[in-house]
């Protein structure tokens, strides 16, 4: 209780210096700026080894290193950014800080449960960082048996492990936001008053806590088969080793909504916030990410619709995953209904967000490439399902993790950046982008299979893959300049006050950055959410022009 | 009308029977993505610029949920994703449903090679040899890890697994050399683990199994099943006719639905029989009890298909070659010698021409596919 | 402030919460979303399991006359006993019955170092007839009557595999079972003045009971599959 009367002073950021303030905090935001600064390091860690990817791909005769390293490099890669980073980066960052701040909480429900999941999650990083210095695993991100249970000789084991620790701090993230949201809301927060950023998260919830045993479960299996010979998916013993893609997409196919769920959450409150006006249909954005959470679980056989599983399977399999596609339809449309009568800002934050659909977009758009089992025959595991992932995955969830980044970092750090840089930084990510994943769709086309270490048997290829190295290498340093600008703003930003945006919310409600219990004054919802007035607001904005006239 | 302009494939050859109707589809995809994302991201923009605040634009009576509009946006891309999977479910039943009197050829796939077996007995390792204009059917399976047995200019791929036959078919339209990948992570090389698929004339094609029978022995699958059949003495219980108590005959026995014990029924199809040479006790057949052993670790993956043939082709009677002429019509196919001692365990992929070695780092390209694609513009 | 009207509930109330009933409510609803994760995390084997003993009953069944139907018996009565014990516990709670609810958690806690004692003995006694899968595996091929070796490994894999893991579950539920049996005879009043905490105890106690109550069955008590229609030989 003592947290409880803090000295006004005080804020979050403040309120204890000590090292020990911070690594046994059970304060959610200090716990969110913890796992800010962790994220952060394993993203460049990722980001390192998919840079050496991509220049080795630039030859096709793939001359700067062995294939067992090229191996490793990607597999670190996927491992990393998929584990380490993209499950992990707006559900525990922006979704720990904001969560109970958006439903007047003081805290979420188990603040000792978060600081757990934040240290299950650097258990995570060290077993796999150290996998990796000891030589790496060689198997992909996505640990096919038997290859990875029986044949490779690299450092498996102690991946699945790291793996399987993420998982559980996963599971704790998750449990903490569903009772959050059903037991935490202040009088007067009904469910139709929620933000969608928590609606978007609650949803991501539910798919943590369902599927991440399953996987869970299923790569300790894997460690079993691997140490002790305890056989699960052996064939040579008569075991199924396409047992272990089923249970492996079961949950890896819905961990894509823990990735891009929150950030449908993040790119509804930009939307309204700089178009000034409450969101289009938000029911309809609600229920979708609802729907996108159930549906989810009944789409993972796509993957598999050239490996041995029946037809038929793949019949139903190909339809509910074309009905998924519905719902996120529903959403870009709904946002770009949100813009209509609006009086549209273009800062930062909104540039980001605009970046985010047209990329999300693209993703979105081919993915029903991919659903239509006919031409999925042809196009599966080739570098058009790389693309299209990567337009999902870093198009979507990185752009919307930048958006949500620059939208909050005024509440979280209680300073400004330069919009101006922020702008222009956002455009060269999504130029730097689509250069980088572009060419991937025709290559991929053309039938360049994902994980080849050369190509040199087929040098058509090779035009595709000079452009997408010239991109990433813009995409670079797209992601490290904002590493620049947020950093300085917070020596030398401008003091950003308690509603930079002019925003409506209840984050926005108290001060910046927050005191240690959120909010000092009881909170009681009495407005409904995005409670803006376009109308009015255009209204005093046309006076104040002909004033000046 | 050249639109490519600087004269470089942005489409990979077509080459089978699947890939007009696969690139039609593709294509119609391409449209529809097209045009909403064009559609929905110009808007975007539009909006952006219109409504900027400030702007003069016409505010009044905004609205905030509008029933009969999201009402039409759930149901157009329902429409369009239905029509869509429709087509593309005829499709994919067609390249899952082989036509029955297709020529079949074997594949087993391992770290990092792909062996090729024709059903007259040329064996080849990552190459494919096929005639044009001819249904083919692959049967394929692993002796290691999962790989995926992938030609981009026929549009076909499927994994082979390791445990269980997967099969998959095409007919070449179109005479040429064309990539062979695994599309399947499987291990170090795995970039290594391909080659190409040659598309000869049906005369040519010929011509080619006939010298291929030159140098090597060239038995049948089904002779060399029958060679090892003798040899490991299966014939002792399954025997030519139902007179052995202990085992059922094998004599035509492919294709015919068998009772288990306990009543339930199954198809001796491919996977059938191996199961009951791996697993003799799974499946045992009505009137018969568990004495077989299982031979899972006396047989490869090629001995297994060789007895499969064996089994397919009649078993327990001589099998003439004219059986496989009439299963590839337009073909002529040399008397097989038949020469005695193949040990199956040693067998040696020895490889006659120089692109049928395996592909090594470091090489000229071993596949002209620029030369290929310049070809096909012709 | 909103806990000040609570002044008994000063030492227990967290201080996120407004007051005791949206605390204990947010307890319930994490361990219930908790016994959710366990079921996803058993279901995976126990799908495995079903997919495995629909494609190899003959074999299975050889393999599950190893294992001794009449221990597994005792250990099933055992646990349930034990989560009549704890059922009776959490109502001893409610009535805040402090030697009621002591003497009950300890016998608890006895029937579960028994059930691990059983456990032991079985699994030992595995062990010794080269019954654990991997390179160690060497069983006696007499005793399965011509099934398939492979499949046997297989079965015991998931046997211990399953079995195991359920035994990690009873390991924790003693060192909770424990903790909160330590709080009851210290007399905290996170306890003694509340009965939720035990519950929760109770909650999970049951769960692995019931896991127990499916895996008893599952691998003891296969029926014959090709029973006394079947046309083999035997």
């Amino acid at each position: 209780m003592e947290h409880f009367h803090t000295n006004p002073e005080l804020n979050y950021l403040t309120n204890g210096h000590s090292l020990r303030s911070w690594l046994l905090t059970e304060d959610h935001k200090r716990i969110a700026m913890l796992y800010l600064m962790s994220v952060t390091f394993f993203f460049f860690i990722g980001g390192l080894a998919a840079a050496g990817v991509r220049y080795e791909l630039m030859s096709p005769a793939g001359n700067m290193m062995e294939s067992e390293t090229y191996n490793k490099l990607f597999t670190a890669h996927g491992t990393v950014m998929v584990f380490l980073f993209l499950l992990v980066a707006i559900p525990a960052v922006l979704g720990n800080f904001l969560l109970p701040l958006m439903i007047g909480a003081r805290d979420l429900a188990f603040p000792r449960l978060n600081l757990l999941s934040w240290y299950l999650y650097m258990a995570a990083g060290t077993c796999i960082t150290l996998a990796m210095l000891g030589g790496g695993a060689d198997t992909g991100w996505t640990f096919y048996t038997p290859y990875s249970s029986m044949y490779s000789n690299s450092n498996v084991s102690l991946t699945l492990l790291g793996v399987f620790l993420g998982g559980f701090s996963s599971i704790t993230t998750g449990m903490n936001f569903v009772v959050t949201t059903h037991k935490m809301r202040a009088p007067g927060m009904t469910w139709f008053r929620l933000p969608l950023f928590v609606w978007g998260h609650y949803a991501t919830g539910v798919i943590m806590l369902l599927g991440t045993p399953v996987v869970a479960i299923t790569l300790l299996c894997v460690i079993f088969e691997r140490t002790f010979q305890l056989p699960i998916y052996s064939p040579e013993l008569g075991g199924d080793p396409v047992l272990f893609q089923h249970m492996f997409w079961f949950y890896s196919h819905p961990a894509v909504y823990i990735m891009i769920l929150p950030a449908f959450g993040v790119i509804s409150e930009i939307m309204t916030a700089f178009s000034r006006k409450r969101v289009f249909g938000y029911h309809m954005i609600a229920f979708s990410s609802l729907a996108i959470a159930f549906l989810g679980f009944l789409v993972w056989g796509h993957h598999m619709f050239v490996s041995s599983q029946s037809m038929y399977q793949s019949v139903i399999f190909s339809l509910i995953t074309f009905l998924l596609a519905v719902p996120s339809a529903i959403k870009v449309w709904n946002w770009t209904a949100t813009m209509y009568k609006g009086n549209v800002v273009l800062s930062g934050p909104m540039i980001y967000g605009i970046g985010f659909q047209g990329l999300f977009l693209v993703g979105g758009l081919t993915g029903p490439f991919l659903a239509s089992y006919g031409n999925d025959v042809h196009l599966s595991a080739t570098y058009f399902v790389v693309a299209h992932f990567h337009y999902v995955m870093v198009g979507g969830s990185i752009m919307g993790f930048l958006a949500g980044l620059h939208f909050w970092w005024p509440k979280m750090t209680g300073r400004l950046y330069n919009d101006t840089i922020a702008k222009w930084n956002a455009m060269l990510v999504f130029v730097g982008f689509n250069l980088t994943f572009f060419p991937q769709f025709i290559v991929g086309w053309m039938g360049m299979p994902r994980r080849y270490h050369y190509y040199y048997f087929a040098p058509e290829f090779t035009p595709y893959h000079i452009l997408s190295t010239m991109g990433s290498s813009i995409l670079g340093i797209g992601f490290a300049v904002p590493a620049f600008y947020l950093i300085h703003s917070l020596f030398k930003g401008e003091k950003a006050g308690d509603n930079p945006w002019n925003a409506h919310g209840l984050e926005w409600n108290t001060s910046s950055p927050p005191p240690t219990e959120n909010f000092r004054y009881k909170v009681i919802v009495t407005d409904d959410v995005y409670d803006y007035d376009p109308v009015a607001e255009h209204e005093n904005d046309m006076l104040a022009a002909g004033g000046k006239a | 009308m050249n639109w490519n302009l600087f004269n470089y494939p942005m489409n990979p050859p077509s080459a089978s029977n699947f890939a007009a109707e696969h690139d039609a589809l593709f294509y119609a995809i391409v449209g529809q993505a097209l045009f909403f994302g064009l559609l929905t991201f110009a808007l975007i923009l539009w909006f952006a610029v219109k409504f900027k605040k400030g702007s003069k634009a016409d505010r009044s009576s905004p609205q905030y949920e509008n029933a009969r509009m999201e009402f039409w946006w759930v149901l157009i891309p329902t429409l369009l994703g239905l029509a869509t999977f429709f087509w593309s479910t005829k499709l994919f039943v067609d390249m899952r449903t082989p036509p029955k009197n297709a020529k079949e050829i074997f594949v087993v796939g391992k770290q990092w090679m792909w062996h090729v077996q024709h059903p007259d007995g040329v064996r080849e390792n990552n190459t494919l040899h096929v005639p044009v204009d001819t249904d083919i059917k692959i049967t394929m399976i692993s002796q290691d890890v999962i790989h995926a047995f992938y030609i981009p200019a026929f549009r076909v791929q499927f994994m082979t697994v390791p445990g269980r036959y997967t099969q998959m078919w095409f007919r070449p339209t179109r005479v040429g050399k064309y990539h062979l990948f695994c599309n399947m992570y499987c291990g170090t090389q795995h970039s290594e683990m391909g080659g190409s698929v040659i598309v000869m004339s049906k005369r040519d094609y010929a011509d080619w199994l006939a010298q291929h029978g030159q140098v090597r022995e060239n038995l049948t699958a089904a002779q060399t099943g029958e060679k090892l059949f003798n040899k490991i003495g299966c014939g002792n219980c399954h025997g030519a006719q139902d007179l052995i108590p202990r085992g059922p005959s094998l004599r035509g026995l492919f294709g015919t639905t068998r009772e288990t014990g306990d009543g339930r029924r199954w198809v001796a199809d491919e996977s059938y029989i191996r199961e009951s040479i791996m697993r003799p006790a799974e499946k045992v057949t009505k009137g018969y009890g568990v004495t077989m052993p299982s031979y899972d670790k006396t047989f490869s993956e090629e001995d297994i298909m060789n007895l499969i043939a064996y089994i397919k082709a009649g078993a327990g009677q001589s099998i003439p070659t004219s059986t496989i002429a009439a299963a590839m019509p337009g073909i002529e196919v040399r008397d097989a010698t038949g020469k005695a001692g193949l040990n199956s365990n040693e067998m040696q992929f020895k490889s006659e021409r120089a692109d049928a070695t395996p592909t090594r780092r470091g090489k000229a390209p071993a596949v002209g596919a620029l030369a290929v694609e310049k070809g096909d513009q012709q | 402030m909103a806990h000040a009207a609570h002044g008994d509930e000063f030492e227990v109330l967290k201080f996120q919460y407004e007051d005791m009933d949206q605390q204990n409510d947010s307890y319930i609803v994490g361990m219930w979303c908790f016994l959710v994760t366990e079921i996803m995390f058993f279901g995976m084997l126990f799908l495995t399991y079903s997919f495995y003993r629909m494609n190899y009953q003959n074999d299975w069944f050889k393999a599950h006359e190893q294992l001794d139907w009449k221990l597994g018996g005792i250990n099933t009565a055992n646990l349930l006993f034990s989560s009549f014990l704890m059922a009776t516990a959490v109502r001893q709670a409610q009535l805040k019955d402090r030697m009621g609810v002591l003497l009950r958690l300890g016998g608890v806690l006895v029937c579960a170092f028994v059930f691990l004692g059983i456990k032991y003995i079985e699994y030992s006694g595995k062990y010794e007839h080269h019954l654990f899968p991997g390179p160690g595996f060497a069983p006696e091929v007499s005793h399965f009557h011509g099934a398939n070796l492979n499949h046997v490994q297989l079965f015991f894999g998931l046997y211990f595999a399953m079995t195991g893991l359920h035994g990690v579950h009873v390991l924790v539920g003693i060192l909770v079972i424990g903790a909160l049996a330590m709080m009851w005879v210290k007399g905290k009043k996170i306890v003694t003045e509340d009965y939720i905490p035990t519950e929760l105890v109770g909650l999970y106690w049951h769960f692995v009971d019931i896991v127990w109550i499916f895996l008893y069955p599952l691998f003891y008590l296969m029926p014959n599959p090709s029973g006394p229609n079947s046309g083999g030989s035997h």
